[in-house]
């Protein structure tokens, strides 16, 4: 098709354009105005749905069942003792914890995935998921620490190695691409770290270490529920806060700060916060790989939306996560398996998945 | 009335410096209201930093860029960018986003959480596009495009922005020469019609004689003259500011300068 101004084809010019997908809601008068999208509404509604429903089957199955009938009142505390005790105290702060964790891996995945601009960007790329492991193996092999003292070292680990691969990678602002294989290097590096500590540490604690590696909910309690429910409830709204000035970053740098967006303030503020709730998120259950780099992608598919939809990835990776600690719960009952195991797998198949298609788009 | 406050943009003892490469040292600017000035000069010049700098994304390590009056870093950013619209060399379009979306993003400056989407943002954006001839496209996903068609969406996204001020950078690099012209109309209309001040950097010198009002040549970092085309564009300055030995003839469609390089392979003399 010809693209010259004098061959342009001519609408209607009384045709007024809402972006697509998009309905404006005006209150009378004008001077409030909210821009809906019908098509991301309907599918969070759909995932929260999903979530919901994966958290009653998941309070209910197990090895001792307990009929869906009788979930409701278990959940509010009457009902028989057995039931109650089963949901309030192990399966409830168990699939809670899922929910929270998967949704804080999203929202940060989506985070360094946007600041990054590659979908490939996200915390188990660009080496904060192997950093914290590294601080993680280090707490439990060269301190023999105990968890709260691990789940600190690997924020620890996290934040000191999210620096380091950003001031590495930050030349005039930060690439998306040098990020990522920046990122890949330092994991390299801390992977042969943690290496040489397992080959130095007795059977047992090697034993432990490997496991926390994994990624796991088990046994996981109101405690760590509540750990990472409040750094959700702190740093969420932070990022939901600048998650605009995130998608006109996502057009290149000069573009947003032509716009009237604070590039250097924006991508600070995404930066910190995002890495706090991975660290929040590992420090609870351990270095789970994937949700952070195909919850955001799969949201954005889903929901269509051109650029990163901040709420659309928490909602995935709640869901996902949920439904890959049911899949871990049951697929080799009474064995549990780490959830680190599904998800590694889930995401593998994706990973695989979004490069065949990059590649054959040609955008890869 | 002192003379800056009847330029709406300029700048003053402008030291411009990536790191510690400095570009341009105490350069003094100042873009003439309502013209459509061009920016010309040899590769690695400075014309592209000056623009930079004119619109805040590169901060000078010293002297001021000032707008209407004041220092443009002490105004709040969307206060900067409903004044000053600009076009930057390169700019990413998220995958899979669409026409009307991306234009829409012009409003961000006028926006605000209680208003996301007004009337006006809606008829601004319908106007934007159809000035830029891209409103057939609206629903279309801007991969899709071709690379004119590309570049007027980016420019029409700008024009939603609805400032003044209009900066340019490069605007027709990448295009084929049907494009290249159909863009430079599009930035006459703009400021012939609409009353934009507009500012642009451009390679073509052709061109910028063609479509400027006001022409800054710059060398090594510097400003080497400035002004209407026809009195400022010479041989001597040509061969001086490029390094090439040329013959300055009227162009045959508007009368403004051409730059005919002057043949080095020795086939000019025996045609003379």
């Amino acid at each position: 098709m010809s693209d010259t101004l004098t061959s342009r084809p001519r609408t209607d010019a009384s045709a007024r354009l809402t972006p697509r997908g998009t309905h404006a809601w005006r209150s009378r008068g004008g001077r409030i105005s909210f821009l809906v999208r019908p098509c991301t509404l309907v599918i969070s509604l759909a995932l929260i749905a999903v979530t919901l429903a994966t958290l009653v089957v998941s309070v209910a199955v197990g090895d001792y069942e307990i009929p869906l009938s009788a979930v409701p009142s278990a959940l509010l505390g009457y009902g028989e003792r057995l039931d109650v005790f089963f949901v309030q105290g192990v399966r409830l702060p168990r699939a809670l914890t899922a929910i929270g964790v998967g949704a804080a891996l999203g929202i940060a995945g989506a985070v360094f995935q946007s600041l990054s601009r590659n979908a490939l960007g996200s915390p188990d790329i660009i080496g904060f998921t192997s950093g914290a492991a590294t601080g993680a193996v280090a707490a439990i092999l060269v301190l023999g620490a105990g968890r709260l003292v691990v789940s600190l070292g690997a924020i620890a680990g996290g934040l000191i190695t999210a620096g380091v691969v950003y001031l590495l990678a930050m030349k005039n602002g930060v690439q998306g691409y040098r990020l990522v294989l920046v990122g890949i290097g330092i994991s390299a590096m801390l992977a042969s770290v943690r290496d040489y500590l397992m080959t130095r540490a007795d059977l047992t604690d090697a034993l432990g270490a490997q496991i926390w590696m994994i990624g796991s909910l088990n046994g996981r309690g109101w405690s760590e529920t509540a750990a990472v429910w409040i750094g959700l409830a702190v740093l969420a709204p932070i990022i939901f806060a600048v998650g605009q000035r995130l998608r006109f970053l996502e057009l290149g740098e000069d573009t947003a700060r032509g716009l009237g967006v604070n590039a250097q303030s924006t991508q600070i503020i995404a930066l910190a916060a995002a890495s706090a709730l991975t660290g929040a998120a590992i420090a609870v259950a351990g270095p789970i790989g994937f949700v952070a780099l195909a919850a955001p992608q799969l949201a954005r598919r889903l929901t269509r939306t051109g650029g990163t939809t901040l709420v659309g990835a928490a909602l995935m990776g709640a869901t996902l996560l949920v439904l890959a600690d049911l899949v871990a719960l049951r697929l080799m009952a009474p064995t549990q398996l780490p959830v680190g195991v599904v998800t590694a797998v889930i995401g593998g198949s994706y990973l695989i998945w979004l490069l065949y298609t990059e590649w054959r788009g040609g955008r890869a | 009335m002192t003379d800056d406050a009847s330029n709406r943009l300029s700048g003053q003892d402008l030291t411009l410096s990536y790191d510690q490469r400095v570009i341009s040292r105490d350069l003094a600017v100042r873009i003439p209201d309502n013209s459509f000035t061009v920016i010309v000069g040899p590769n690695a010049c400075g014309k592209s930093t000056l623009l930079r700098a004119l619109s805040r994304t590169l901060r000078p390590a010293r002297g001021n860029v000032l707008l209407d009056g004041q220092v443009i870093s002490s105004y709040p950013a969307k206060e900067v960018a409903r004044r000053l619209g600009l076009l930057p060399q390169s700019s990413i379009a998220p995958d899979g986003i669409g026409v009307a979306d991306l234009v829409a993003r012009g409003r961000f400056p006028h926006q605000s959480f209680l208003r996301q989407w007004s009337a006006q943002d809606e008829a601004v954006v319908t106007e934007a596009m159809t000035a830029t001839g891209v409103e057939a496209l609206a629903d279309r996903s801007v991969d899709e495009l071709s690379g004119g068609q590309r570049q007027r969406v980016w420019l029409a996204m700008v024009l939603a922005q609805q400032t003044p001020l209009l900066l340019l950078d490069e605007p027709t690099t990448y295009l084929d020469i049907a494009h290249q012209m159909d863009m430079l109309d599009l930035c006459a209309d703009l400021h012939a019609e609409q009353g934009h001040t507009l500012v642009a950097v451009l390679h073509d010198l052709n061109h910028a004689c063609r479509y400027a009002t006001h022409l800054i040549v710059m060398k090594d970092g510097e400003i080497v003259a400035e002004g209407d085309p026809a009195t400022v564009v010479t041989a001597d300055l040509v061969e001086k500011v490029f390094g090439l030995p040329v013959r300055i003839i009227p162009d045959p469609e508007t009368h403004t300068p051409m730059i005919v390089p002057v043949d080095r392979r020795g086939r000019g003399r025996d045609h003379r």
